[in-house]
């Protein structure tokens, strides 16, 4: 179905190179049982840990740097810098579960509501308990929430979108009659520490920062690196190929859903270093935000495609434009303008450049 | 169930009396299936006679009302298309199921991924990128696919080439059984020919073949016996050395009985009491 029309598409890299019969020799006749035995050929040694294409985004990152470092005094110093790390880390761990979702041909649009849920539960019981037992239970919040959208979506078939999008209304609402639309403030230092960091003058790294790196490299890792990561690929190429190789694709699309629950519960934790409160209507647009991220990061909506180093970027992307209008004195809805537009404009590359374009 | 027959043992895989049900549609109305070892069987039968259905029984990816399938002589029940391959038996989709944007070796190796060994592969569950490569590029050569790089990605190639991949993944994994559901559907005169040398090559590397076509002068030109599908059952199985291609013709349509041709069933017929 639709091969005829891709041939026409697909650049043939030379008419001989179809499948050509090989001279009949006697290698026919072991050639199956050699596929255990593994021959040396040392030509195919180049390592391809990231395949995608992450120049455009990088590209793009260079030239927002390049433009308000030259436009403005205050944007190009090691302290802005260092916010705009602090201000990526909520929305950059955000991204990089939504990453894993639009991976396998997802979205989620509950990812905002499901980190400050995590956010709530762990600063209302960090109000009169233990900081520790907080924590985990926030974390636990976040992974339940996020693990019955991987049910209902993987295991009853719901569209991702709908069943998110109504996760996203549930469990927002949850979270404001759990803490009665009341504000926690957090005062322990374990639930705020990501939020601090070693100092270099002006400069901190915080340990938030350092965890975002840490779990896009993990998660890059996984990704690249493992039987799982290129069955997450294999489905959002194709999930019918993907099942006809034996691959348990509800499974392992359960998986990216639930993974991605952990990752907003880092999120959440984040949150809590970023502003100590647990304000079950803070983070309204994080989903939106993550989501741009991802996408501007080079990650292809229909799935498949992308990976945690474009998002990484995404993020900077998004984060550097926002302070840059900022420090060239840019009312802020026009930065929405700006963002909204780079989405499209990241959207429509996609589109164009995509699907069978990359060699 | 327990069949009153015996099964022939050169048979690689025999099916008695599959049935499956839709709702009020009959897909498979008890549907006889044999391969012998080492030969290609083509499969040929109308739209809508149920050749897919029936594979599909074969392949795991169905389960079938009824009916017991054997593979080597003995019985076996596939709760899934993992389950068929696990016993040997591979299939190449008529929806080709490559994923595109994979390369070869990933393809060769979806879902059944080489982790290093040691440490690496035990608990970081590494990959050994390197020797899947080289597996891949070794089968690739050893049943005369050319391909630039085992690292192109599907859909730098062409149909031919991706169907190849689709063959050669499968010779790969089946150890008895490779079935073939219109592999040169979609795949111009040169390619088509190409792919059939690949089956051929197949059969000499001792798979037992099952090759779905609605290409009549492709199946003569290829298939030891033609098992002839028509209305969920098989009408017959003939040899193309007896039967003339007009006559496999009037059978699937219908216009010959199927008493009228010869018959190269290898297992006892069943008794028509059965069931």
């Amino acid at each position: 179905m639709g091969t005829r029309e891709l041939l026409g598409r697909v650049r043939m890299q030379d008419p001989e190179m179809t499948v050509a019969t090989a001279p009949r020799s006697d290698s026919d006749k072991e050639a199956v049982a050699a596929m255990a035995t593994p021959p040396t050929s040392p030509r195919q040694q180049t390592l391809s840990l990231f395949a995608y294409p992450i120049m455009g985004p990088l590209f793009a990152l260079i030239v927002i740097f390049v433009t308000f470092s030259l436009t403005t005094s205050t944007f190009m110093n090691a302290g802005n810098m260092s916010l705009i790390a602090q201000q990526s880390v909520v929305t950059g761990t955000l991204a990089l579960g939504q990453t894993l979702i639009i991976l396998v041909s997802g979205i989620d649009l509950a990812d905002g509501a499901i980190m400050v849920l995590g956010t709530v539960v762990a600063g209302s019981i960090a109000s009169h308990s233990d900081a520790a037992l907080a924590m985990a239970l926030g974390f636990v919040a976040c992974v339940v929430a996020a693990s019955i959208n991987g049910l209902v979506i993987a295991r009853f078939r719901l569209p991702p979108f709908i069943a998110t999008l109504g996760m996203f209304t549930i469990i927002a609402a949850a979270a404001r009659l759990y803490s009665q639309s009341r504000s926690f403030p957090v005062t322990s230092d374990l639930l705020s520490v990501l939020g601090s960091g070693p100092e270099f003058g002006k400069v901190v790294v915080t340990y938030g920062t350092m965890l975002w790196v840490a779990l896009t490299l993990v998660l890059g890792y996984a990704l690249n690196e493992t039987p799982w990561g290129v069955r997450v690929y294999a489905i959002g190429n194709s999930p019918i190929a993907a099942r006809l190789n034996g691959v348990n694709v509800r499974r392992v699309v359960f998986s990216a859903y639930a993974l991605a629950g952990v990752l907003y519960a880092f999120a959440a934790w984040q949150a809590l270093g970023r502003t100590p409160i647990a304000d079950p209507s803070g983070y309204q647009l994080a989903n939106l935000d993550s989501i741009t991220a991802v996408v501007i990061g080079g990650t292809s909506l229909f799935g498949g495609r992308g990976g945690v180093a474009g998002t990484f970027i995404g993020t900077l992307i998004v984060v550097a434009l926002k302070n840059g209008l900022t420090q060239a004195g840019i009312d802020s809805l026009y930065q929405q303008i700006a963002t909204g537009a780079l989405v499209m404009l990241a959207v429509g590359a996609d589109q164009h450049l995509g699907r069978g374009h990359r060699a | 169930m327990t069949p009153a027959f015996a099964t022939v043992p050169s048979l690689a895989m025999q099916a008695i009396g599959l049935t499956k049900h839709y709702g009020q549609v009959v897909a498979m109305d008890g549907a006889d299936f044999e391969l012998a070892r080492g030969e290609i069987l083509a499969v040929v039968g109308d739209n809508g006679a149920g050749k897919s259905t029936l594979i599909k029984a074969l392949a795991g990816a169905l389960i079938p009302d009824s009916g017991q399938i054997y593979l080597d002589g003995e019985p076996v029940r596939f709760s899934s298309p993992l389950d068929a391959r696990l016993a040997g038996v591979e299939t190449v989709y008529q929806e080709l199921a490559v994923a595109t944007q994979l390369d070869i070796a990933q393809n060769m190796f979806l879902g059944r991924e080489v982790r290093k060994p040691g440490v690496l592969g035990a608990f970081l569950w590494q990959l050994d990128k390197k020797r899947m490569r080289q597996q891949a590029a070794e089968q690739m050569h050893s049943l005369g696919v050319r391909v630039q790089s085992i690292r192109q990605t599907i859909e730098t190639l062409s149909g031919g080439q991706r169907q190849a991949v689709a063959v050669a993944r499968a010779a790969a994994w089946g150890r008895k059984v490779v079935m073939l559901d219109e592999p040169t559907a979609a795949l111009g005169v040169r390619e088509t020919h190409q792919v059939l040398d690949l089956i051929r090559r197949l059969r000499e590397h001792g798979r037992s073949v099952v090759l779905i076509s609605h290409s009549m002068p492709e199946v003569f030109a290829i298939a030891d016996r033609v098992h002839i599908h028509r209305l969920g059952r098989r009408a017959a199985i003939v040899s193309p050395k007896t039967t003339v291609m007009s006559d496999v013709v009037a059978v699937i349509t219908g216009a010959l009985r199927s008493d009228a041709v010869v018959s190269a069933a290898l297992a006892p017929a069943r008794a028509p009491t059965a069931d």
